[in-house]
């Protein structure tokens, strides 16, 4: 276990003057300054960051977000959750289902119905499918499914008290069960191939700059405000009974607090937050799929969480935007070595770096102090080693 | 010269052969001396000939006739002027002579030119010979005395398809055949065959008390070939008479009610088959999550690293033997100790690189082992290439023995035996060796045991070690059961440490308990709902299985909290 931030660390305020600025810089920085330098400079200009850029920092931005739930379950709860991808795609295929039925007859087949239902035989839409013409109740649901089958699992599990290793070993099961049932074609979520071919949102067209512009400033704000908000849940004397629960859950139960619901209020919240970190993954990616909620997916969360550093709400952003970009280049350079290096990176962060990229700042700063505390001081080993 | 030879003796044989020829042929089975007459005749007479042959038994008629039909007999002149009936194979000393098999004897022609009773077999050019030839009548009456033949052939499989074969044909004609046959037979299986091909064609006699009676037999029988006879003949127009309605639907009845019987049955043997290597594989997992508390998600890599042992031990095999040897089929029973100690291998690499950091951290140990099967991953594809390899079931584990029409593969009866023997060895190893005594005192209580003086870290890496090593065998009996590639491991992890969990941690009974049943309930679910339905059923019973025995089916009991 990390270190855990102790009582009388804590700064009475929600953030210091430094921390507000540092917050603030790169929020601005990058939900202002780079969408108005990508609409207003000319195409060929050197400080315009090209749509493509914008789209992958868009991209990472939900990473982050669910990277930020993965964090807030496992660095401050104690919850290795390994099913946290399951959340994201539940969020996005419930607002697939809305941007399929946009696409109305532009489709392939040039049907009302979506292509694959088309493709599969199906004669009308199925009932369940109707509401989600409706935004609002899409957006709804990207926040009640996965919050749903949080508190349906969550409730099973945490009531009957499992914890440690056997809930990531149940929600891995959980996630690949889901995953296994999305697959099938006759689930009716499109089998392997998903959703994807989507047109508008909101009467827009997704493939319009401003339209990207606008979604990738959401998913930053979005960032910004779970930031904001998990920072304000960690700060308070609910994010201490967290931290307890994480070090010690039996004494926080035997003083008198029901540890079960605490659990299940921070696993409900992260999965309909992360829920709609998937919903605006889906348009900017412009497909989902069922390989989106396999383990595998959550444990590359749990990575960026573990790379970037976690019991901090800073690290796992950073981690998110490291690990994703890493990915990027690597599958781009070297497809062969990307397993090396993600496989690598979880152990070497494992063994050698506990505290992820966050904590080496501190471990530099150590290093300095002890080599300058044994600068100034005669050093027993220079006797020796003189001639 | 020899060519030239040859054509002059043939010219000449076929001119005067012809009259001669019986009696050039030494001592024969009246038989054979029939199947020679059938060959020899002058073709206008052919046809009546081998029909002649219909119920003569004769092991030379079906070879003779079936190279006859595909135009590979020949007549090969004797320089005595005979004729001898042949198909022409290779010399065995290579060159470019052919040599003539005589279909009467199976032996080589001699070459009677090189002195009497030589050994020297006839060689002959080729294209020298022209096959005897054939016509459409010809084959027609061929294939009839084959089918007919087939039931009086020396091989119990041969006797037994043929005797089907007449049994689908309906014909009455058959029937004194198969009633003769039926009188001297002595496997039981052909016996069956026969009664059931009787009554087979007894179904469209004349008589109502014959077909009811065959109806019966039918039903007894169980004969599946029958049960869709029936449906065809209730739904047959003019409908059968109402007695005959009402024995059809009986027999109906009591033949499907068999065969759920059997499928159930055959269902229950591959679900405790699928069972046995959950449990190869969970049993590994047992020691290294359940006594150890480490979570090792490279344990399916370290299965794989077993699999892929196997197929190198095969193609060592194969590369020392040639692929020809006999002895090619014992590699599995080299392989197994070798996909042991190479797994086991990797597996203390593993401890000693990794894990042994990590024994006061579980959820980390998850994180870097999977780190560590990512890499191995990868390793594989580089080093066997990302399809799937080759590897070939030793003659010993092919095929499948029946009893009361449950088909017992053979592959699978060795993964349930070898799943027990090594459940055995494993409780041996705990429970009646120092070695045993020793991990359990260390998993227990790490530091009370090093405080009396176990070398816990030795301890540690043996146990780490043979856990890795029941993987590595998982992987070689799982070779013979479906394909062995870079990410067979995956497809494996999930499902045992759900056995490990649901069987109660810390406990090998627990584990053997938990992947018996979810295997057969696995098998059971998957002809109602389908092979992945099934597994996603079962996933979610596991889960709320869970939430009733949190501790699994055999939880350990513990004052200790936290």
């Amino acid at each position: 276990m990390s270190v855990p931030a102790k009582l009388s660390d804590v700064e009475p305020r929600f953030f210091t003057r430094a921390q507000w600025a540092s917050f603030l810089l790169p929020t601005l920085l990058l939900a202002l300054v780079l969408p108005l330098l990508n609409a207003l400079l000319p195409s060929e200009h050197l400080l315009r960051p090209s749509d493509f850029t914008l789209n992958l920092y868009g991209k990472y931005a939900t990473y982050a977000v669910l990277a930020l739930g993965v964090d807030l379950l496992w660095g401050f709860l104690g919850i290795l959750s390994l099913g946290q991808a399951l959340f994201f795609a539940l969020g996005g295929y419930a607002f697939g289902m809305h941007l399929l039925l946009m696409i109305g007859k532009d489709g392939q087949y040039k049907s009302k119905l979506p292509d694959y239902m088309v493709f599969l035989g199906y004669k009308a839409l199925p009932v369940h499918w109707q509401p989600f013409y409706s935004f609002s109740f899409a957006t709804c649901a990207v926040l009640v499914i996965p919050a749903l089958i949080a508190f349906v699992f969550g409730w099973l599990a945490f009531r009957s008290r499992i914890k440690g290793v056997y809930l990531s070993i149940l929600t891995q099961a959980l996630t690949y069960a889901a995953a296994l049932l999305f697959f099938r074609n006759d689930f009716g979520f499109g089998g392997n191939n998903g959703f994807t071919d989507f047109k508008r949102v909101l009467g827009a067209d997704l493939n319009s700059p401003t339209t990207r512009r606008v979604l990738y400033v959401s998913s930053v704000l979005l960032l910004a405000g779970v930031f904001l908000l998990y920072r304000w849940l960690t700060r308070a004397k609910f994010g201490h009974l967290l931290q307890a629960i994480r070090d010690g859950e039996n004494r926080v139960l035997f003083s008198g607090y029901a540890t079960a619901s605490y659990k299940l209020f921070v696993f409900v919240l992260v999965a309909a937050i992360t829920g709609i970190a998937g919903a605006l993954y889906v348009p900017q990616v412009g497909i989902i799929n069922p390989s989106e909620m396999t383990p595998e997916k959550s444990l590359e969360a749990v990575v960026w969480v573990a790379v970037g550093g976690r019991g901090t709400l800073l690290g796992p952003v950073l981690g998110a935007f490291f690990v994703n970009a890493l990915k990027s280049w690597a599958t781009r350079s070297v497809p062969e070595l990307w397993l090396y290096i993600i496989g690598g990176l979880f152990i070497v962060v494992v063994l050698f770096l506990p505290g992820g990229l966050i904590s080496l700042p501190a471990r530099f700063r150590l290093l300095w102090a002890r080599y300058r505390s044994r600068a100034s001081r005669p050093d027993s080993s220079t006797f020796f080693q003189q001639p | 010269m020899i060519r030239s030879l040859l054509i002059v003796l043939y010219g000449f044989v076929l001119g005067s052969g012809l009259a001669r020829s019986s009696e050039s042929v030494p001592v024969v089975a009246s038989g054979r001396a029939q199947l020679l007459d059938a060959l020899l005749t002058p073709p206008a007479r052919q046809i009546a000939a081998v029909r002649a042959l219909i119920g003569v038994e004769d092991a030379a008629i079906t070879p003779a006739l079936t190279a006859w039909r595909a135009g590979e007999l020949y007549l090969v002149p004797l320089p005595n002027g005979a004729l001898v009936p042949a198909t022409l194979a290779t010399a065995p000393d290579g060159g470019d002579f052919l040599v003539a098999i005589s279909v009467l004897d199976g032996l080589p022609v001699p070459d009677s030119a090189s002195g009497v009773g030589s050994a020297h077999p006839l060689r002959i050019v080729p294209k020298s010979l022209k096959s005897l030839e054939t016509t459409a009548t010809l084959r027609r009456a061929i294939r009839d005395v084959l089918e007919v033949a087939g039931v009086a052939d020396a091989s119990p499989s041969v006797r037994y398809e043929s005797i089907e074969r007449l049994g689908q044909s309906r014909k009455a004609e058959h029937l004194p055949l198969l009633q003769a046959r039926l009188a001297i037979e002595k496997t039981p299986a052909v016996s069956r065959a026969l009664a059931d091909a009787i009554a087979f064609i007894q179904l469209s006699d004349s008589s109502p008390t014959v077909r009811l009676v065959a109806i019966a037999a039918l039903g007894e029988a169980h004969s599946l070939a029958a049960a869709s006879r029936f449906k065809e003949l209730l739904a047959a127009t003019p409908p059968p008479s109402s007695e005959e309605v009402a024995a059809l639907s009986a027999a109906l009845k009591k033949i499907e009610s068999h065969w759920k019987t059997v499928n159930f049955f055959g269902d229950l043997f591959r679900g405790l088959s699928a069972g046995s290597v959950l449990l190869l594989i969970a049993l590994g997992l047992a020691i290294t999550f359940g006594l150890m508390g480490v979570i090792n998600m490279a344990h399916g890599e370290l299965m794989v690293v077993g699999a892929y042992s196997t197929f190198v031990t095969q193609n060592l095999f194969v590369s020392a033997l040639g692929t020809a040897s006999p002895f090619l089929n014992l590699y599995f029973i080299a392989a197994l100790p070798a996909a042991f100690f190479s797994a086991a291998l990797v597996g203390l690499a593993l401890e000693r690189g990794v894990i042994q950091f990590l024994y006061k951290r579980p959820l980390e140990s998850l994180l870097a082992t999977w780190g560590v099967s990512l890499a191995l991953q990868q390793t594989f594809r580089l080093i066997f290439g990302p399809a799937n390899v080759q590897i070939n079931a030793p003659s010993w584990l092919q095929g499948s023995a029946a009893f009361h029409d449950v088909l017992f593969a053979y592959n699978r009866l060795f993964v349930i035996g070898f799943a027990a023997l090594v459940v055995f060895g494993v409780w041996l190893v705990l429970n009646r060796t120092s070695l045993g005594l020793l991990v359990r005192a260390v998993m227990q209580n790490r530091q009370m045991a090093s405080c009396i003086g176990v070398r816990a870290t030795r301890v540690n890496m043996l146990t780490f070690a043979f856990g890795s090593g029941l993987a590595g065998l998982a992987g070689a009996c799982l070779s013979q059961l479906g394909n062995v590639g870079p990410s067979m491991g995956q497809l494996h992890i999930i499902d045992s440490f759900m056995v490990v969990v649901s069987g109660g941690v810390g406990n090998i009974l627990g584990s053997v308990a938990a992947s018996l049943g979810i295997g057969s309930v696995d098998q059971l679910l998957q002809p109602l709902l389908g092979a992945v339905m099934g597994k996603i059923l079962v996933l979610f019973a596991i889960i709320l299985f869970l939430q009733w025995r949190p501790g699994g089916l055999f939880p350990t009991r513990s004052r200790s909290l936290d």
